[in-house]
């Protein structure tokens, strides 16, 4: 069984026009998905609206075979799924370790284990424990928004452009956070602008052209079809 | 000497009172605003209602302060705070929280705060009369006079029990706010809401929960700050009208959205306040012989006539803002 199960999803910001049309997602536990395509594709569109901030117009999102769509943000982190947006993805006022707090605040138990988890994943948090997580480096903070996603101990972890605006050399780190997590157990789904990079290390990828599913493949097929390679990646490798 | 201790009770210890009365009153407003993203007009008659209750409950039970050795209104205080609580928490309830679910914009909810303080100001004339009352009617409110070891000390150090009971109260609350801002979860999801709702909607936060509780901090502290003033002074349906003002300017003064920031801003307008209306011709008079006989020495020399006190804090909201436009603390965020 999938563990995320998008099917027939129409969608979009409030009342306005839908931005997403009947699009289609599955994705197995344990996997690697990534969603590319060009601007305006509704990548991060689609992800918002899994994660419940969209007005949902039709169609459905199955999570464990349970439909998600009229659960709130709290009750989502409860089921499993955690978010981390593309900007404004820490509490810039508050110490890198309080931000990691707050992404375990439905949590009841201990969270001390997985605090320390989370510093084992990314070294560089635990100097910084006390800054502000505000005064940070653009890779550090994006280190503390992952982090902070996995306190609440995800089976889901949905990503929007974890790399974007960071060098290539911390973008080829994160992307190694990424694999490490989800060898942790941890299924992961995330837009990326850098596509041929990101569908190097996904299991299953889909392509997105104006709120439409284009292809639907596993990423080495789709790193291996010319079509795609020509459109979305930049030229035939 | 002895100008310098009147110099003392007049500036520093009515000051200190009023400007910690000043400093509960914005912590609320600040904590509001940070958090729930509006100027919250009814904050004044929150604290005029928390002190109605404690006077209430003195009416009744007007011995219980014997028990304990402290005035009655005191042990009713932390009654009166979880009442006010209380109504703050049921006012957001009923007005508040579904303006915000439609989206509102702040204005809209200001006006509506300013409606919440006109219906609280009715209710409270309806119930409590108009006249001013006293909560020590059935005991003695306790005075002391501080002799200093001076020679040339002859004027006492005037202080009442109820200021002493507002500083440390007012200390305690401090150290309390900050232990829970700092080192509890839900003061912790506080400060991340006023960071940043939306992250903090997706972490998982409960909103909702983190409304009430500001509500609830918000509450006792308006009727604790009430009760101790009316202790002080006396009770008057219209209390509201002086503080709010004072109150706004001491959160904007020290930034709006930081809780110390309005400490120091409550602290700033009410030291300003009392400097401002000190006869300051008391310190002139001891050169009396040495002046020149032309020169008439005036017997009344402040910077703004008492019934003018209110201007002040205007005065320090303007002067402030020019120089550090976000508050003395920089202010948006808890």
């Amino acid at each position: 069984m999938n563990l995320i199960d998008v099917t027939q999803l129409v969608a979009g910001y409030g009342n306005n026009a839908p931005i997403l049309h009947d699009v289609d997602l599955a994705l197995a536990a344990g996997k690697i998905g990534v969603i590319a395509g060009p601007n305006g594709a509704g990548k991060s569109t689609l992800l918002k609206a899994i994660f419940g901030l969209l007005n949902i117009h039709s169609g459905d999102i199955k999570h464990n075979g349970k439909s998600i769509i009229h659960l709130r943000a709290d009750q989502l982190v409860a089921e499993g799924l955690a978010f981390v947006p593309q900007e404004f993805n820490v509490f810039e006022s508050l110490s890198v370790e309080e931000n990691l707090e707050m992404g375990a605040f439905i949590r009841t138990d201990s969270i001390s284990d997985s605090i320390d988890h989370v510093y084992e994943y990314f070294p560089p948090l635990k100097e910084k424990r006390k800054q502000a997580a505000g005064e940070l480096s653009g890779g550090q903070r994006q280190m503390v928004a992952m982090g902070r996603a996995l306190m609440s101990r995800p089976t889901l972890l949905l990503l929007d452009e974890p790399t974007a605006g960071l060098s290539p050399l911390f973008m080829e780190k994160i992307f190694e956070r990424i694999i490490a997590v989800n060898q942790a157990g941890v299924t992961v789904l995330m837009v990326e602008q850098h596509a041929r990079q990101a569908l190097e290390i996904a299991d299953q990828g889909f392509i997105l052209v104006t709120g439409k599913n284009a292809y639907t493949d596993t990423g080495d097929a789709l790193l291996n079809n010319d079509e795609v390679a020509r459109s979305f990646l930049g030229g035939v490798s | 000497m002895n100008e310098f201790i009147f110099f003392f009770n007049k500036v520093i210890v009515s000051g200190a009172a009023i400007g910690s009365v000043y400093a509960m009153g914005a912590i609320g407003v600040t904590l509001i605003f940070g958090i729930l993203r509006f100027a919250h007009f009814a904050h004044g008659d929150m604290m005029t209602l928390g002190a109605f209750f404690a006077f209430g409950l003195t009416v009744m039970f007007p011995q219980a302060g014997q028990l304990f050795g402290l005035p009655t209104g005191f042990i009713m205080l932390p009654f009166a705070m979880v009442l006010t609580a209380l109504v703050a928490v049921l006012l957001d309830r009923t007005f508040y929280e579904p303006l915000r679910r439609n989206k509102i914009n702040p204005v809209g909810m200001v006006m509506a705060s300013i409606g919440v303080t006109l219906m609280l100001q009715g209710l409270i004339r309806l119930f409590g009369g108009i006249e001013a009352r006293h909560f020590f009617f059935a005991e003695r409110k306790d005075i002391f006079r501080l002799a200093l070891p001076f020679e040339s000390a002859s004027r006492k150090i005037v202080i009442t029990e109820p200021q002493i009971l507002l500083f440390v109260f007012t200390l305690l609350a401090v150290l309390a706010i900050h232990f829970i801002l700092n080192r509890t979860k839900f003061g912790k999801a506080m400060r991340a809401v006023s960071d940043n709702v939306d992250l903090a909607r997706v972490s998982g936060i409960n909103i909702q929960k983190v409304t009430v509780i500001t509500w609830m901090i918000a509450g006792s502290l308006a009727a604790a700050a009430g009760v101790l003033l009316s202790l002080d002074v006396s009770l008057k349906p219209d209390l509201s009208f002086n503080l709010l003002l004072p109150i706004f300017a001491a959160a904007i003064v020290g930034g709006v959205g930081h809780p110390y920031g309005a400490i120091v801003g409550g602290y700033v307008v009410g030291f300003a306040e009392t400097l401002s209306i000190f006869n300051w011709a008391v310190f002139l008079r001891p050169f009396r012989e040495s002046l020149p006989d032309w020169y008439e020495l005036p017997s009344k020399l402040a910077l703004v006539p008492t019934e003018y006190k209110i201007t002040v804090p205007f005065f320090i909201l303007v002067v402030i803002l020019i120089w550090r436009p976000t508050g003395i603390f920089k202010g948006k965020v808890i």
